[in-house]
């Protein structure tokens, strides 16, 4: 194998690293929140319906205020109102995480109040880590897990 | 309403106080005790019904007995081919000689018969195989399918006879049994004894149900559930069905448990983001808060005196167990490990504190004194939590998860016991994947 092509296949494996990377977001604390698109579905056209969490954290992130500004909009232009789902990865003790999904989902409510969204359209619901939307249990599939889900009531 | 069970009578034959085998159950017990449990016989066979008979309890009950005391891991039970003497005459004047030739230390003998009024009598005698004595004699009587409840009960007195503690083999265990897949998981109650027989579900499993925990004095269970998608804590007697709401709380409340005289059911109420500890006397219906904190306070648990309650908090930043009085005041943290800490579980004994702690990705059930010295890790695992004691004091159920692969195979969650030794742990047969146990008190206090 020529010195190149090594050259080659480090720079692959490098990147590799990278994608994998980007996908679960850093490992450090308070940083790995999901960034990528995988599990999300939409409120309405390009309005993604949840946003992710860093382990054991309920701040939001630059990328998931930008996804709540857009969830705002809509739901202050079509007057829909909305059930916010809190949800928590299965890496902690359940009432723990029942309490955290709750904090997660409050969290979300509020910044929707604060970019304009009147308290009454929004009802929070906490799930704990009761409704994983990966099963597997893998660091990528716990930063999807961590998440809150915008729907539409009922 | 219908009683589940009776025993009329316990009666006393002899209980020689000078036996010179003893088990010492404050250490691990790495040499478990030989014992030799006979089968029993049938006094009057002619008195059996056809339904009766076909349960074998000449051998069926003692068979109860020996899964007790085996899975206590304090005895090692003799294989009944080894046996020597017939079961009558073990009872009635055993040959010691034989008993000792198969290195029995203790052996345990009994006579069952169904007496004039239809009632099951079963009578049993504990032998010191060492010292060629009777130690412990007793009959019991009761309704014919009681039996395995007349097998719990003869458990506990060798238990109690041998280590001069409590035993915990006549209670049941209430969990939640598992069904489906992780992302769509179904979730009933569920009751069983605590060697796993006479299963039964509590709920259908048209909601999410988690957390159920025994009322220590009654027939009630404390327990959440997602009903009507509002995640509410509720009441359930077990005897009648009967099932109600804790308190109008204007939002989720969680993590319900009993005082320890059964009048309150103490709870995490959580508002606007944030969660603190919550008392309802179920008498009065009076509500009264216990924390008043902006970070994350749930799993209270009360002491068995009722004056202080220990608890799980972020208020540090990370989850750590605190240790209040009853009335909310005198907050102290007492977790200083590395690591979280979360499901605080006061001991029946009033000793200990047992919780679940995380530590670099690991998962750990340990025991700590109240105070929070004396910290001791017992078992390790990729994921587990949620210990309950035994009524003793002496045994901790908790549920084990393991990892699942792609798409949720290899998921599985089962329950588990270890004695606070460290020693002992053992995996309980369910009928499907369980989680969230709650031991019950002794049924026959």
């Amino acid at each position: 194998m020529s010195l190149k092509n090594i050259k080659n296949l480090i720079l692959v494996v490098f990147l590799g690293f990278l994608l994998t990377a980007c996908a679960t977001s850093s490992r450090k604390p308070g940083k790995d929140y999901y960034t990528g698109s995988d599990t999300v579905k939409f409120l309405a056209s390009g309005v993604p319906d949840r946003v992710f969490f860093a382990t054991n954290r309920s701040s939001l992130h630059s990328g998931a205020k930008g996804t709540l500004n857009k969830q705002a909009a809509y739901i202050k232009s079509s007057g829909i109102s909305v059930v916010v789902e809190g949800h928590a990865d299965e890496r902690g003790t359940r009432e723990y995480n029942l309490a955290l999904g709750e904090r997660r989902a409050n969290a979300v409510k509020d910044y929707l109040m604060s970019q304009g969204v009147a308290s009454s359209k929004i009802t929070v619901i906490s799930y704990g880590k009761e409704r994983p939307v990966n099963p597997e249990s893998s660091r990528l599939a716990w930063s999807q897990n961590r998440r809150s889900v915008t729907v539409k009531s009922k | 309403m219908k009683k589940i069970f009776f025993i009329l009578l316990i009666v006393f034959l002899n209980t020689n106080l000078n036996a010179a085998v003893k088990i010492d159950i404050t250490r691990g017990n790495l040499e478990p005790l030989p014992a030799a449990v006979s089968d029993f016989y049938i006094d009057n066979p002619e008195k059996f019904s056809e339904g009766i008979k076909k349960l074998n309890l000449e051998s069926n009950l003692p068979k109860v007995i020996k899964n007790n005391l085996k899975r206590s891991g304090l005895f090692y039970i003799l294989d009944k081919k080894s046996h020597i003497q017939k079961p009558k005459l073990s009872h009635l004047k055993p040959r010691f000689e034989d008993w000792s030739l198969i290195k029995a230390q203790i052996m345990i003998s009994g006579k069952i018969k169904i007496d004039e009024k239809g009632r099951l009598r079963v009578e049993f005698r504990l032998w010191d195989v060492v010292s060629a004595k009777e130690i412990e004699g007793l009959a019991l009587f009761a309704t014919p399918k009681s039996w395995r409840r007349i097998g719990h009960i003869i458990s506990d007195k060798i238990y109690q006879r041998m280590t001069g503690e409590e035993g915990y083999f006549d209670t049941r265990i209430i969990y939640v049994a598992e069904s489906g897949p992780k992302d769509r998981r179904i979730k009933k109650l569920a009751i069983m004894d605590q060697d796993g027989a006479n299963n039964k579900f509590l709920t259908l499993g048209n909601e999410l149900v988690l957390t159920p925990r025994f009322n220590p004095n009654s027939q009630l269970v404390t327990y959440m559930s997602y009903f009507k998608n509002l995640p509410r804590v509720y009441l359930l007697n077990i005897e009648t069905g009967v099932q109600e709401i804790v308190g109008d709380f204007p939002g989720m409340t969680f993590a319900p448990r009993f005082s320890p005289n059964g009048n309150k059911v103490i709870m995490s109420f959580a508002k606007d983001g944030n969660s603190d500890i919550y008392t309802m006397d179920l008498k009065s219906r009076v509500v009264e808060q216990l924390t008043s904190h902006p970070s994350i306070d749930t799993s209270p648990s009360y002491s068995p005196d009722g004056r202080f309650v220990v608890f799980n908090s972020d208020r540090s930043g990370f989850q750590q167990l605190y240790v209040m009085r009853s009335d909310g005041r005198k907050v102290k943290r007492i977790s200083r490990g590395k690591g979280l800490y979360g499901t605080p579980v006061w001991s029946p004994r009033g000793d200990l504190i047992a919780f679940t702690k995380i530590f670099k990705g690991k998962f750990y059930i340990g025991v700590m004194r109240t105070d929070g010295s004396g910290e001791r890790l017992l078992t390790e695992n990729f994921y587990q939590e949620a210990p309950s004691w035994s009524p003793n004091g002496r045994v901790l159920i908790f549920y084990r998860e393991t990892a699942a692969r792609k798409k949720g195979v290899g998921a599985s969650s089962k329950l588990w016991s270890i004695d606070i030794t460290g020693y002992n742990e053992v995996k309980l047969k369910t009928p499907s994947d369980a989680s969230d146990p709650s031991w019950s008190s002794l049924l026959s206090k």
